[in-house]
């Protein structure tokens, strides 16, 4: 198992994570993934990674750092993101009854593992 | 000094290390000597740091004092240390009624109720909650059930958080809250860079774009509609709500706030600038 998947199966792990997905900053490209059947991983990577830009440009402009975790909350489920050095961005997609607290200290520190 | 307070400190002197503080703090409470209490709890709680009572007791004072993120921080520790604690169960449930999500006030209602189904007041505020919830337009804020429904008594927050400028609150900075419109203009607030430059235009020219991406996100994604965006980074966290469908309100602060609190406070917001909206519409 490489460390990409072994990041991946943890994060997949923290219940109520229906997936997860290494992808590509820049042009939202799926580097690794572990989803659950019928979770189309390319569509969660091109949205994430524009999401993830648009907030990057936001920031910026706020005159702060880049984000390094980002969590869109929708009414049935979140997207988190944790961006990483060398353009890699880990996300996660969750149902309303995920452990969140557990999934961001988990993509953290795999983040910060794969940097 | 009451008997039952004077002699509850007396044993508290003789017996520094004895659980007399719990009852010592809460008969403060009652009594609305709350700096007295919160030196009570905290002391008790210097000693038991584990111990879900003595978070519980806090939660209640700082209800009680107005610091409703505090008392949502001490709730929510009790739950770590007992997740069956009933007290704090409600008292957070009742804290996000008041911000306006009713799903996770119901939420907390519901464990409150499966630990203690036979507790009449715990189906009373569900009830409560969710005929607020299902309320026309006026929304929770206005049908809101008394506190007491919760058992708890947490007095309404300060409306110190109007979208019009920034301050420093408990040695937090405050980087301001920014009301934008639909096309990326700034309505109302302000958001300051670290180095404090006024940076609310070119925050909120970037703020359409954001509003439009994660709409996206969440209808392709089968999400339903976006709630909510927090966006943590180094030197501030930011908070995204949508007060109504064409605007978008931006909290910022300090990175020591921890990110469910600032949630609370840009809930609280929303719904401030909702009704700042419909009486400048």
């Amino acid at each position: 198992m490489t460390d990409a998947q072994a990041t991946l199966e943890r994060v997949t792990q923290v219940p109520g994570v229906k997936g997860s997905l290494l992808i590509s900053g820049t042009d939202g490209l799926v580097v690794a993934e572990r989803l659950m059947d019928g979770i189309d991983g390319r569509a969660i990577a091109a949205l994430a990674a524009s999401l993830v830009q648009r907030l990057d440009r936001a920031t910026q402009q706020a005159g702060m750092p880049a984000p390094t975790f980002v969590h869109l909350r929708g009414n049935t489920g979140s997207v988190l993101a944790a961006p990483g050095r060398s353009d890699l961005v880990l996300v996660a997609v969750t149902g309303t009854d995920a452990n969140l607290g557990l999934a961001r200290v988990q993509m953290l520190d795999a983040v910060g593992r794969l940097a | 000094m009451s008997d039952d307070i004077k002699t509850l400190t007396t044993r508290l002197a003789d017996e520094p290390a004895s659980l007399a503080f719990l009852e010592l703090g809460e008969a403060l409470r009652r009594r609305g000597q709350l700096d007295a209490a919160y030196k009570v709890a905290r002391g008790g709680i210097t000693r038991y740091p584990a111990l879900a009572d003595a978070h519980d007791l806090l939660g209640r004072i700082l209800g009680d004092q107005g610091d409703l993120a505090g008392a949502f921080d001490a709730w929510a520790e009790a739950l770590r240390f007992d997740p069956m604690r009933i007290g704090a169960l409600k008292g957070i449930a009742f804290l996000y009624f008041r911000a306006g999500d009713i799903p996770a006030a119901l939420e907390h209602l519901r464990r409150a109720a499966e630990i203690e189904p036979d507790d009449p007041t715990i189906r009373q505020a569900m009830e409560r909650v969710k005929g607020a919830g299902a309320a026309p337009a006026s929304g929770p804020a206005r049908s809101a059930p008394e506190p007491e429904a919760f058992s708890v008594e947490v007095p309404p927050p300060a409306s110190a958080h109007a979208v019009n400028g920034t301050s420093q609150v408990n040695g937090r900075v405050d980087h301001g809250i920014m009301l934008v419109d639909g096309k990326g203009l700034r309505l109302n607030g302000t958001v300051l860079s670290p180095s404090n430059e006024d940076v609310g235009d070119r925050v909120a020219a970037e703020l359409a774009g954001v509003s439009k991406e994660a709409a996206r996100t969440s209808r392709l994604l089968g999400l339903g509609g976006w709630q909510a965006i927090a966006v943590e980074s180094p030197e501030g966290n930011l908070f995204l709500v949508a007060p109504t469908p064409d605007t978008m309100l931006l909290t910022v602060r300090d990175p020591s706030l921890p990110m469910a609190r600032l949630g609370l406070i840009a809930e609280r917001a929303a719904r401030e600038a909702r009704a700042w909206l419909e009486s400048h519409t």
